[in-house]
C-alpha cells in the first residue's frame, strides 16, 4: 500500500517541494536528533529484515499509539497517509551506537501486524503486551496471548475508546457485580 | 475459558500448555530455543522431550506467592525428576495500567507515577521521564540539576544493587546477607530522606531540574556513606564472592550466551555476565557520565555468579563515580529559570501576585509540551529503561510507555533454566533481579 502512495507522490512532489529524505528505502523524519523511519504495514516486515541486517541487532521496545483522539501533527512525512493505530519499535545498533524507531501506520480496518518474532525473539513479551493493550494482531507470533490483563478481559485498555471508570471492575467470580454487568 | 468456579488462578492460554497441545514453536521457545536452530539441532532439542515420556514429568507452579519470585511472578516449570524440561514466566499480577494512569497526569504529575514502577531505582523511572519530558520541551537542565541527576541515580543504583545482594543472599541460603543488604541499602535511604523527604517514591528528578537543591552539608552525608559501605563490600567477598559453598551454588548455573541476549533484547548486567560491553552511560552517554570516569564491569561466562559479581564491582564504580561528583559538583541552579515549566520560588508567592497566580496556574493545568514524540533511555540497574511520550500539545502525555528492562530481561527465564535443576531455578530468578512493579506497569 504504501509502494503505490510513494509512487503517485512522487511526481507531484518532485514538482511541489523537495522529496522527503528517505533511508532504508522508506521516508524519514529526524526528531530532536531521532531518526524515525516511516512505513505502511505492508512494507514492515521487509524494513525490518533490511534493519537487522544493517546491523540493528536488538529490538529495544514495541509499542503502539492509538491516535483516535489526537488533534494536532503528528509528524508524518508527505507520502504516509496516518492511521487509527500506530505501532512504535525502536532498534538500536550497537556497532553504530545508534538507535531508528519505526513508525508503523495500521489501519482501524486491519489491525494485523506480521510478528518480527523471527527476526527479534525479544519481540515476543512487547508484542503480547501490544495485542493485550491494543487489540493489534501479530500474524505468525508463537504465542499471542494476552499478558498483563486478565484473559477473560474484555477490551483493550489503551485504546482511546475503551470506557475506563465506567466499566465494573472485572474479576472473575465476582461477589458484588450481579451477573448481567460483569459479563458485558 | 474454562469454568471460574474450579479454576479460580486460571489464566486460560497465558498458561503453560500441555505438550500434545503446544505448537513446536512454542515448545522450542520454552525449552530455551531462541536463535534460528539448524534442523538437526532443532531436532536435538525436540528428541529431549521425546526421551523425558509426558507421563512421567509433570507442570507445577512456581509462584505467583512464591517467597523468591521477587513479587507476584509466576512460573510454570515442566520437569521430568529435579530437572526443569520448559519453563514458562506468567506476568500480570501486579497490573495497575500505570501507562494509562500517566496519559490522566500532567507532566508535572508524571514523576509521582512513574517513581512507583521500578520501586527499588525510582530516580531512574523519574530521570527517563524528565529526559524525555525535556527532548520535547527542547529544553535542558541546568548544569548543577545534571549532577545532581547523576549523583542520586548513582547512590539509587548502589541501594538497588545491594537490594540484589540481599535478595540474591537470601534466596540462596545466605540469609545473613540478607540483613547485611537491606541494612546498607537503609543507609543510602537514609540519605535519600535528607535531600527529598522520602525514602522511596522520591518524585525528586522532574521535568526542568530537580525538587529541591541538595541540603547543606550533603557532602559529609555522601563522604560518610560512602566510607561506610566500602569497607562493607570488602566483607561481602570474604562471606561470600570467595566462598567454596556461595560459588558452587552460582557458577555455571543459569548460563546465557551475548546471542541470546541480543536475540531476546536483554540489558544491563545479564548481557555484561556474557562477556559484552555495553552500557548506556558509557556507550550512548546521557547527563554528564562522559565527564566522569568508570568502568563497565563485564564477566566471561554468563552464569548467576558473574551476574552477582558485576552488581557487586558495580556498587564500586558507582562510589567510584559518586566521589568525582563530589568533588565536581557546579554551582548554580538547580532547576531550570523558565517560567513555563518551573514554579516561582516560595518566597515570591507572598510577595507578588503575580507569582502567586503563576504558581497556581502550573500546579493545576501544567505546562504544555510542544506536539511532536520522543525516546529516552539511560542504563538503569537493570538495564536499558526507556520512555517514549507521545504529546499533542496539552499538559498531558497522550501517550506514556515505559520500556521497563526487567520486563524485557523475563523473557531469558527459559534460556537460563533449561536443563537445569528446580532448586537452580531460583538462583536464576535472583540473577535476573526483576522488579515485578515494573514488569507489569
Amino acid at each position: 500500500m504504501a509502494d503505490e502512495t510513494v509512487d503517485a507522490a512522487q511526481p507531484t512532489a518532485e514538482a511541489r517541494e523537495p522529496q522527503p529524505e528517505q533511508q532504508f528505502g522508506v521516508p524519514v523524519t529526524r526528531v530532536g536528533g531521532q531518526a524515525v523511519l516511516h512505513v505502511a504495514a505492508a512494507d514492515y516486515l521487509d524494513l525490518v529484515r533490511r534493519l537487522y541486517e544493517d546491523g540493528h541487532h536488538m529490538c529495544v521496545d514495541l509499542t503502539a499509539v492509538d491516535y483516535l483522539t489526537y488533534e494536532a501533527d503528528r509528524g508524518l512525512p508527505a507520502g504516509v497517509p496516518p492511521e487509527r493505530f500506530e505501532v512504535v519499535v525502536g532498534f538500536l545498533s550497537h556497532t553504530s551506537r545508534s538507535r531508528v524507531r519505526v513508525r508503523v501506520q495500521v489501519p482501524e480496518s486491519d489491525t494485523t501486524l506480521p510478528s518480527i518474532t523471527d527476526t527479534y525473539p525479544g519481540a515476543d513479551a512487547m508484542e503480547r503486551e501490544v495485542f493485550d493493550m491494543f487489540g493489534i494482531t501479530f500474524t505468525g507470533h508463537p504465542d499471542l496471548t494476552r499478558i498483563l490483563m486478565p484473559e477473560d478481559w474484555v477490551g483493550n485498555p489503551l485504546r482511546k475508546d475503551y470506557n475506563s471508570g465506567r466499566i465494573p471492575v472485572q474479576f472473575k467470580n465476582p461477589v458484588s457485580v450481579p451477573d448481567a454487568v460483569a459479563g458485558q | 475459558m474454562t469454568t471460574t468456579d474450579t479454576h479460580l488462578t486460571d489464566e486460560g492460554a497465558q498458561e503453560m500448555t500441555a505438550r500434545d497441545v503446544a505448537s513446536a514453536a512454542e515448545k522450542l521457545r520454552e525449552q530455551g530455543a531462541v536463535l534460528r536452530l539448524s534442523e538437526a539441532e532443532a531436532e536435538a532439542v525436540a528428541a529431549e522431550l521425546e526421551a523425558a515420556p509426558e507421563d512421567e514429568t509433570m507442570i507445577i507452579n512456581m509462584g505467583p506467592q512464591h517467597p523468591s519470585t521477587h513479587g507476584v511472578l509466576r512460573l510454570m516449570l515442566e520437569l521430568q525428576g529435579e530437572t526443569v524440561l520448559r519453563c514458562k514466566p506468567i506476568i500480570g499480577y501486579l497490573h495497575t495500567g500505570m501507562e494509562w494512569t500517566g496519559e490522566e497526569l500532567t507532566y508535572l504529575q508524571g514523576p509521582t507515577n512513574v517513581t512507583r514502577m521500578d520501586y527499588a531505582a525510582p530516580m531512574f523511572n523519574e530521570l527517563v521521564f524528565s529526559l524525555c519530558v525535556e527532548q520535547l520541551l527542547e529544553i535542558e537542565a541546568p548544569e548543577r540539576a545534571t549532577w545532581i541527576r547523576m549523583l542520586m541515580c548513582e547512590l539509587n543504583r548502589m541501594a538497588s544493587h545491594l537490594l540484589f545482594l540481599a535478595t540474591n543472599g537470601m534466596d540462596i541460603g545466605a540469609v545473613s546477607m540478607m540483613l547485611y543488604g537491606w541494612r546498607e541499602r537503609e543507609e543510602v535511604l537514609r540519605f535519600f530522606q535528607e535531600v527529598t523527604g522520602l525514602r522511596m517514591n522520591h518524585n525528586y528528578i522532574r521535568p526542568g531540574g530537580v525538587a529541591a537543591d541538595l541540603p547543606p552539608g550533603w557532602r559529609d552525608g555522601v563522604l560518610r556513606l560512602i566510607e561506610l559501605i566500602d569497607p562493607r563490600l570488602d566483607e561481602y567477598d570474604v562471606l561470600m564472592t570467595n566462598q567454596p559453598i556461595w560459588r558452587e551454588r552460582l557458577q555455571g548455573v543459569g548460563v546465557i550466551a551475548a546471542e541470546e541476549c541480543m536475540a531476546l533484547g536483554v540489558t544491563g548486567p545479564i548481557l555484561r555476565s556474557t562477556g559484552y560491553a555495553w552500557d548506556l552511560r558509557r556507550d550512548m552517554p546521557y547527563l554528564a557520565y562522559d565527564q566522569v570516569d568508570f568502568d563497565v564491569i563485564v564477566g566471561s561466562f554468563g552464569d548467576c555468579f558473574d551476574r552477582y559479581a558485576i552488581r557487586l564491582n558495580e556498587i564500586r564504580e558507582s562510589m567510584r563515580i559518586v566521589r568525582q561528583i563530589v568533588d565536581l559538583m557546579p554551582r548554580g541552579d538547580y532547576r531550570i529559570q523558565d517560567k513555563k515549566v518551573t514554579p516561582p520560588p516560595r518566597e515570591r508567592i507572598d510577595e507578588s501576585m503575580e507569582a502567586l497566580i503563576h504558581h497556581f496556574k502550573l500546579f493545576t493545568e501544567g505546562f504544555k509540551v510542544p506536539e511532536g514524540e520522543s525516546y529516552a533511555a539511560v542504563e538503569s540497574p537493570r538495564g536499558e529503561l526507556g520512555c517514549y511520550i507521545v504529546s499533542d500539545g496539552s499538559a498531558n502525555p497522550y501517550r506514556m510507555h515505559i520500556r521497563g528492562p526487567s520486563f524485557v530481561n523475563l523473557q531469558s527465564l527459559p534460556h537460563m533454566m533449561h536443563g537445569g535443576l528446580v532448586a537452580d531455578a531460583v538462583a536464576v530468578i535472583s540473577s535476573v533481579d526483576p522488579i515485578m512493579g515494573e514488569v507489569d506497569r
